[in-house]
């Protein structure tokens, strides 16, 4: 195989090629966002002309709550910190919450999802309902008790970052653990399963080998999701003053929290920025993951038409997929 | 008098992901009053495509050209309230399934009264009376009671007669049947073909049929249409569509139908009478367990059977006669019997553990029905064949196993190159062949094969039969063939097992079931299979009819 055909079958590669019509344009925006969100993160330090603890420079002190200038294109904080520099520097903590929150939920879920579906029976009925319990928890309520226990509540960066992804990852693995649960059960009702197990083969090469590659579909859709809902937990904790200190790091739920006076009197750019920075970046990942589920499914995708010349007459829609099928089983038939 | 349908140069693209699919080509058909047209073809053929195309049923991805002129309107053209009047007032559909087509949460009076209701004013009163007086009409009995039931109260038979029910209450000039017996057993199916008959010969309602199974055609059909991937190769009246098919398509498709009696002329294999049976069923007895406090379900009930070294049995029944239940549990997949005894390879079935078992399962091959879903859609080919020889040590991974793959490839006469694609990059009998190549892998001493050709073509069908004669003549394993199909079983068979609701009612050879058939039913279920010659089974038809006035 080559690279090329590879690099086709990764996923959000392949959708996007997939995609078409509004469905595309959706695509696009989302990667685009997140493409920027990422550059940002990565090249945080090369791109804020202030770091985001930085009160001087050469010329003195930063004055307080000024106004957007040539100096400070996005004016200054109440506490005297650069709006733009803040704003930068905060991808990166966002960008640390994500990767720490999924990394820590998503392979306990898809563990204990494999092992709960395939296996079934009373270990299976006990994670279930633990999932359950669980996932009834308010997530921000969990966020700040994690973040009491592991700091007293006020913070550095890392104590702040895993309070925050810590409370994620719990509420996240129960999501894990459904999706992949649901798919194993019914992975596991297919014939290439009894076709292995048939021939011998031992549980764990039937979860691992058969299993699970099959089950992670779904994985790269509430992977998207579930990165939002990391950056709104993390804004919400900064904002109801669970956050990190402004000399650790840079975090948009704090300068928000910091903001609110400012609003009344007139003060926007302090809350504006950061607070458009959160709603962008949710949605960039958002449009992601809505339209990679789009795409999942053949009924939703869209298609380009196809090519005809008039006279045409455009079916009306059918929930019946046969036909389709039917159709691409043909494309698909070479005779034997 | 004018023809009720008349299609002309239809041509139909569907837009999917792999580019655009030209379905239908130039397809032209004309459909006189009272008359059955079968349309007959191969999966992807554009058969069923063409029968939704005259109630435009297509999936909005559909784009058609050409004219489907239905009582001398165009239903392409038509607007979607204009549709709608059409539809079921003039022309109507039968389903393949029956037990999805009905709606499992309202009554059956209630799902016919709602194509009444679509077309005009009538009262409760009226409607349910309508709804009685057409399920009389279709063969159920005590419509006054049954209208008042729910689709699952029903059998699958009763259910595709209450599909032609509905189509039939707004008497409708045309009925497009697609598939309309495939889901049904054979001693249904011929119910249900005498039904449509009857609805033709009584309402006068010329009929479309959509079938692959050349038996029914020969049932049914006036006029025939073959398709070849989506054009129309021929087009002739039944007898002579079967006498003197003039297309070469048409010839091989009806050489390729399996016909029973095809093995009286092979010589019966030698098998040694001392040798210990690699498969001894005592009194087996596998029933499920009920939902709590109720009773269960015995799948199996007192079967005995054995199969010796070398030797093909074949196993028939209809749905829910227990025959895969047998094949699952002699390969130790699913429930362990519950009584009586079970002996494979020397192992009692009953109690084996696991760990105990897995030795013995080098020795068993398994063939599944659908080779479509029997692989892991990840792996490719090769990985998939080498996967029992690295589960059983024989080679370290599907690299070192390679060898012994093209050998297996090559014996299934499959180019070795295939080792390297997916499944889905082969066609269904391609895959049905490396199913049988990863079954081999091992040289196993038994193989069970469930209904390894009833998803695939008929013309697919007859190779995979003819290749698994050939691996059995070659490598000597013994065989459980499970099939429904009675000219199937009959040309690979040494022996034949009919199995009737979970007991084994007969037992013998090929020519000794076949040709005199002592049990009832299995004399019912020879009557029931439709052969693929009109006028033989016109007579045929007769003695069925004759057996059913008998019981």
């Amino acid at each position: 195989m080559n690279i090329r055909a590879l690099w086709y079958r990764l996923p959000v590669i392949r959708q996007l090629r997939q995609a078409v019509g509004l469905q595309r344009g959706m695509l696009i925006a989302g990667l685009v966002i997140v493409g920027i969100f990422l550059l940002t993160a990565l090249f945080a330090p090369l791109i804020a002309p202030y770091g985001y603890s930085q009160l001087r420079d050469e010329n003195g002190g930063f004055d307080a709550q000024q106004p957007p200038s040539a100096e400070h294109i996005l004016g200054t904080t109440v506490g005297g910190y650069d709006v733009l520099s803040r704003v930068i520097w905060g991808s990166r903590t966002a960008f640390l919450v994500i990767v720490i929150a999924v990394a820590l939920s998503i392979f306990a879920g898809v563990l204990l999802g494999l092992i709960s579906g395939y296996i079934g029976g009373a270990l299976d009925r006990v994670l279930v309902v633990i999932a359950d319990a669980v996932y009834a928890f308010p997530s921000l309520l969990l966020a700040i008790a994690a973040s009491i226990a592991i700091s007293g509540g006020r913070s550095d960066l890392w104590a702040g970052v895993f309070s925050a992804a810590i409370s994620i990852t719990v509420v996240f693995i129960p999501q894990y653990f459904r999706v992949i649960r649901a798919e194993t059960a019914r992975i596991k009702a297919e014939a290439y399963v009894d076709s292995a197990k048939v021939i011998g083969t031992g549980v764990p090469r039937i979860m691992f080998r058969h299993v699970l590659r099959n089950a992670t579909r779904t994985l790269p859709l509430i992977f998207t999701l579930n990165s939002s809902e990391a950056i709104l937990t993390l804004a919400g904790l900064g904002f109801l003053g669970f956050g990190i200190e402004p000399t650790s790091a840079a975090e948009w739920g704090f300068d928000l929290n910091k903001s609110i006076s400012d609003v009344t009197s007139g003060i926007w750019w302090t809350a504006l920025f950061p607070g458009l920075a959160i709603v962008l970046v949710v949605l960039g990942i958002t449009l992601v993951g809505e339209s990679l589920n789009d795409l999942a499914d053949p009924r939703l995708r869209t298609r380009r038409r196809a090519d005809s010349k008039a006279p045409v007459a455009m079916a009306e829609a059918s929930v019946n997929e046969e036909g389709l099928d039917g159709a691409v089983s043909i494309a698909k038939e070479d005779r034997a | 008098m004018t023809d009720v349908l008349n299609i002309r140069n239809l041509d139909v693209t569907f837009a999917t992901d792999g580019g655009d699919v030209h379905a239908v080509r130039d397809v032209s058909l004309t459909v006189a009053p009272g008359e059955v047209l079968a349309i007959v073809g191969e999966s992807g053929s554009g058969k069923s495509v063409t029968a939704r195309t005259i109630l435009r049923l297509l999936p909005a991805t559909a784009v058609t050209r050409g004219a489907v002129i239905l009582q001398g309107t165009d239903v392409l053209e038509l607007s979607g309230s204009r549709l709608r009047e059409i539809r079921g007032t003039d022309v109507a559909m039968v389903f393949q399934e029956p037990s999805t087509a009905l709606n499992p949460v309202f009554t059956v009076g209630w799902q016919i009264a709602e194509g009444l209701r679509a077309h005009g004013k009538y009262s409760k009163k009226q409607a349910r009376a309508k709804a009685i007086e057409i399920l009389e009409k279709v063969g159920i009995p005590e419509p006054a009671t049954r209208v008042d039931y729910y689709p699952h109260q029903f059998s699958g038979g009763q259910k595709q007669r209450v599909v032609i029910a509905m189509a039939l209450v707004l008497d409708p000039e045309l009925i497009v049947a697609d598939e309309p017996t495939t889901a049904l057993d054979v001693t249904v199916q011929a119910e249900i073909l005498d039904l449509l008959r009857r609805v033709r010969d009584e309402f006068g309602t010329s009929i479309v049929l959509i079938t692959h199974n050349m038996g029914v055609v020969a049932d049914l059909a006036d006029r025939v249409a073959v398709m070849y991937q989506g054009e129309l190769v021929e087009e002739a009246p039944v007898q002579q569509l079967f006498s003197a098919p003039t297309a070469e398509y048409t010839r091989n498709l009806l050489a390729a139908v399996p016909r029973l009696g095809s093995s009286v002329t092979r010589a019966p294999k030698q098998l040694d009478p001392a040798a210990t049976p690699v498969v001894v069923a005592t009194d087996l007895v596998i029933r499920y367990p009920g939902r709590l406090g109720g009773a269960g379900f015995t799948a199996v009930d007192q079967v005995s059977f054995s199969i010796a070294p070398g030797e093909v049995l074949g196993l028939v029944g209809e749905s829910g006669s227990g025959k895969t239940t047998i094949g699952r549990a002699i390969a130790g997949l699913g429930n362990r019997p519950t009584g009586g005894s079970l002996v494979v390879l020397g192992h009692e079935m009953r109690n084996v553990s696991n760990a105990a078992f897995k030795p013995s399962r080098e020795d068993i091959g398994f063939v599944f029905q659908d080779p479509a879903s029997s692989f892991n859609p990840l792996l490719t080919i090769g990985e998939a064949v080498a996967e029992p020889l690295v589960v059983h040590g024989r080679a370290k991974d599907a690299r070192a196993a390679a060898p012994r793959v093209a050998e297996l490839l090559d014996a299934v006469r499959l180019p070795t190159s295939y080792a390297a694609r997916f499944p889905h990059e082969l066609s269904g009998g391609q895959r049905q062949r490396a199913s049988l190549a990863r079954s081999l892998a091992l040289e196993p001493k038994l193989l069970i094969a469930d209904e390894p050709t009833s998803a695939l073509d008929v013309s697919v069908q007859a190779t995979v039969l003819e290749l698994f004669a050939e691996l059995q003549r070659q490598f000597g394993f013994a065989a459980l063939f499970i099939s429904h199909d009675l000219a199937v079983v009959d040309m690979l068979a040494d022996r034949i097992a009919v199995l009737y609701r979970g007991k084994l009612v007969e037992e013998g050879t090929g020519p000794e079931v076949l040709g005199s058939p002592r049990h009832p039913y299995t004399q019912r279920l020879l009557a029931s299979l439709p052969v693929p010659d009109p006028i033989e089974q016109a007579q045929r038809r007769e003695t069925l009819r004759l057996l059913r006035e008998a019981d």
